[in-house]
Order: structure tokens, then C-alpha cells, then sequence
């Protein structure tokens, strides 16, 4: 599957996820791409890379006296791991970063449906921005909707399209400000998708306006 | 290989060596960072006892020690500072214990040398903009599209031990 990826991270989401600053919601979106994708795992190494190289050439601050045996008095406290470096990839529709936060893969996820057949799970992250999984069946649309803010779309299982563009499991689309879109799932298969928003989105036709602070989309 | 001695030998004076270079470093990355100075050492004490138990994960294909020990004291600021979950990509498969590769090993560290002197000869609003990613809070649509950093060799040569990693599972 990771050869067929064409839609990745930019680096501006690469670096704020290397350096810790996106909001859970988005590192969760970030983990999970990069949990189907090789391209951007390498990036994020690179990103990583400049990290610790900053890290390493930052001017010295002396720790304070006594900190070594502090740390070993640390490391003598906790039995040492047993944790094993054999993970074993997981199987299922959700990458484990996502199943992390439902409690298991597709079966476990609790859907509320939006309407016209489309369903979604909200995951419980930090407020400052929102992560859902959607479910959107075979040829139905998502509502049309524009953003304040930026909003990302990971494909997890089928496909959609929207005026940008196509996109295949794996793919994650990056939307600002300036995207009104319809996102149309393609007729083969149910599209599951995980987005992440960090303003609510805006819809153009009433009924979903009225329904928006209720469904929290 | 230091953190080799770490992870096989439980070697205390290997770790002093280890923690020498990289405690103080830790903490200045915590200061700057936004922490005070008790949670900053606290911080990096944990830190560093996370190194001494986390050595068995450690992998010099895919990462410098520099590297490896700032994605550890990242999260630990994640977690501490900003009271979030830390989503981590799922990992990829180990083979079958092997010894990392001892040239890829070489190999990428001299390209994480290379990404260094790098970063040092930018102009200095550029490199400006980095640290305040990396140790402030710019918001990812602060940070450019592009960084205008070569991260194409380090980037081919993680993939390239990624690639391999994979192969031996298969």
C-alpha cells in the first residue's frame, strides 16, 4: 500500500509533529499517515534529525549538583523493562495510533450517524482541536463544507474524490481556508476517513448549520 | 558504541559519559522550552532513566544518539508541559535481533553531520525560524512550506535502512 500513497504530509506538519507542537488531534492524523507511509516516516527522521541537532548544539546549562545519582537512584527504583522490541504489525483498517484511542479496530468504534448515511466518531482528544472518524458509505457525499482553519483527511479504507483531487487509502488531504469541497466516496467501497480540524467546519446549505452544534462537526 | 554498552552491559561508566554530554543539553532544550529550573531537572532526570531502559531500543540505522535522546525528551515536554497524549506511529516490524549494520550505522551518522554543519551555515533569520519551531510554539501554519534545509540524503539513507528493516521481515 505505501507505494501507491500520493497525497502526503507537507513539511510544515512534519516539523510542528518532530517538534511536538500540533495539537493532539493533528498528531494523531500525523501518526497515523505515517504509520501507512514510508515516504514520510523517512521525512520525519530527517525532521527528527534537525531536532536533536539543535538539541546538541544548544549551550551548555549545568545540571544541578547531584543529578547523576538522582537519575540513578531513578533507574534502580524502576525493575528493568521487559518490553520487547518485536512489535508486531497490526492487523485491521485502523492504523494502532487510532486503535489506541478506540479501544480496538473498526468493530469497536461507536458511530453516530449525520445523516444521509454518513456516520462518525468523535475520539476523545484535546480540546484545542478534534479528530473523528467518518464513515461514508460507497458513491454518498460528506455535506459541502468550507474551513477556518486547516483540516486534515486521512483515507483509511476506500476512496474519495472532491474538486481538488482523488484519494486512495493512505492518502491525506491538507485543507485550508480556501477549500470548499464535497467529498464524494467512490462507488467501489464504504470510505472510512480520519480528519482532524482545529476550527469547526462550515457548511453552505442550512440543515446541516442548524444540526452543527449538535452532531460537533 | 556507548549506548550499545548501555543496553548489553548495564556499563555505569559508559552512561556517565552518556549523561555527561547529554543532561545538560536536555535541560537547556527543557529551559528554552518554557520549563522552570526544578521541572526541568526533574525532566531530564526522567529522561535519562528512560535512555538507561529504553538502550535495548535504541537503533544507529535509523537514528544519532543526539537524535534518538531528543524524540525521547520531546515527549517527556508533551507530556508534562502540555498534558497531552503523544499519538506515536505504529512501529515498524523488528527482524530477528540482528546486530544493527555497523557501515549503515557510520553511514548515517555522518549524515546527520553533514545536516548539522548544514543547519549552522544558514542565513540567520532561517535559522531562527527552526529554533522557534522546534523549542517554542509556532503553530504549524507559522511554519513555512519550506524549510529550505537539504534533508533529501538524510531522508534517502532512513529509508534506505527502513527498506532493509523491511526486507528482513519479509
Amino acid at each position: 500500500m505505501t507505494e501507491m500513497i500520493k497525497h502526503h504530509l507537507n513539511d510544515g506538519l512534519l516539523m510542528a509533529y518532530s517538534a511536538g507542537t500540533l495539537p493532539e488531534a493533528f498528531s494523531l492524523t500525523v501518526a497515523a499517515h505515517i504509520s501507512m507511509c514510508d515516504e514520510c516516516r523517512a521525512r520525519l527522521g530527517a525532521f527528527d534529525t534537525i531536532g536533536g541537532a539543535l538539541m546538541d548544539e544548544t549551550v551548555d546549562v549545568a545540571v544541578s549538583e547531584g543529578s547523576f545519582e538522582a537519575t540513578m537512584a531513578r533507574i534502580n527504583d524502576v525493575p528493568a523493562a521487559t518490553e520487547s522490541p518485536a512489535a508486531i504489525r497490526s492487523k485491521g483498517v485502523l492504523p494502532k495510533p487510532v486503535q489506541d484511542y478506540v479501544g480496538g479496530d473498526l468493530d469497536a468504534v461507536k458511530w453516530r450517524s449525520v445523516g444521509m448515511g454518513v456516520k462518525q466518531a468523535i475520539l476523545p482528544t484535546s480540546k484545542k482541536a478534534t479528530a473523528r472518524l467518518l464513515y461514508i458509505p460507497a458513491g454518498a457525499a460528506v455535506p459541502d463544507h468550507g474551513h477556518r482553519g486547516t483540516e486534515l483527511t486521512l483515507v483509511l479504507q476506500g476512496a474519495f474524490a472532491d474538486e481538488v483531487d482523488h484519494f486512495g487509502a493512505g492518502d491525506i488531504e491538507i485543507a485550508n481556508e480556501e477549500v470548499d469541497h464535497t467529498p464524494v466516496a467512490d462507488i467501489g467501497a464504504d470510505c472510512i476517513c480520519l480528519a482532524a480540524t482545529d476550527a469547526p467546519l462550515r457548511f453552505r446549505s442550512l440543515i446541516p448549520r442548524i444540526a452543527q452544534p449538535f452532531l460537533r462537526i | 558504541m556507548l549506548i550499545a554498552r548501555v543496553r548489553d552491559d548495564q556499563d555505569k561508566a559508559a552512561f556517565r559519559v552518556v549523561f555527561d554530554h547529554f543532561a545538560p543539553r536536555v535541560r537547556a532544550f527543557l529551559l528554552r522550552s518554557g520549563a522552570n529550573a526544578s521541572l526541568a531537572e526533574e525532566c531530564t532526570q526522567e529522561v535519562m532513566a528512560t535512555l538507561w531502559h529504553k538502550a535495548h531500543l535504541f537503533d544507529p540505522t535509523r537514528a544519532s544518539a543526539a537524535t534518538w535522546i531528543f524524540t525521547i525528551a520531546r515527549n517527556r515536554k508533551i507530556d508534562a508541559f502540555r498534558k497531552q497524549r503523544r499519538p506515536e506511529p505504529e512501529d515498524l516490524p523488528w527482524g530477528p535481533q540482528e546486530e544493527p549494520d555497523q557501515a549503515d550505522a557510520l553511514a548515517l551518522q555522518q549524515e546527520s553531520e553533514k545536516l548539522v554543519e548544514a543547519i549552522a551555515s544558514l542565513p540567520a533569520k532561517q535559522k531562527e525560524l527552526i529554533e522557534k519551531a522546534y523549542f517554542g510554539d509556532l503553530s504549524h501554519s507559522e511554519i513555512a512550506e519550506q524549510t529550505g534545509l537539504p534533508l533529501g540524503t538524510i531522508k534517502s539513507r532512513i529509508r534506505l535502512a527502513l527498506d532493509r528493516l523491511r526486507h528482513a521481515m519479509s
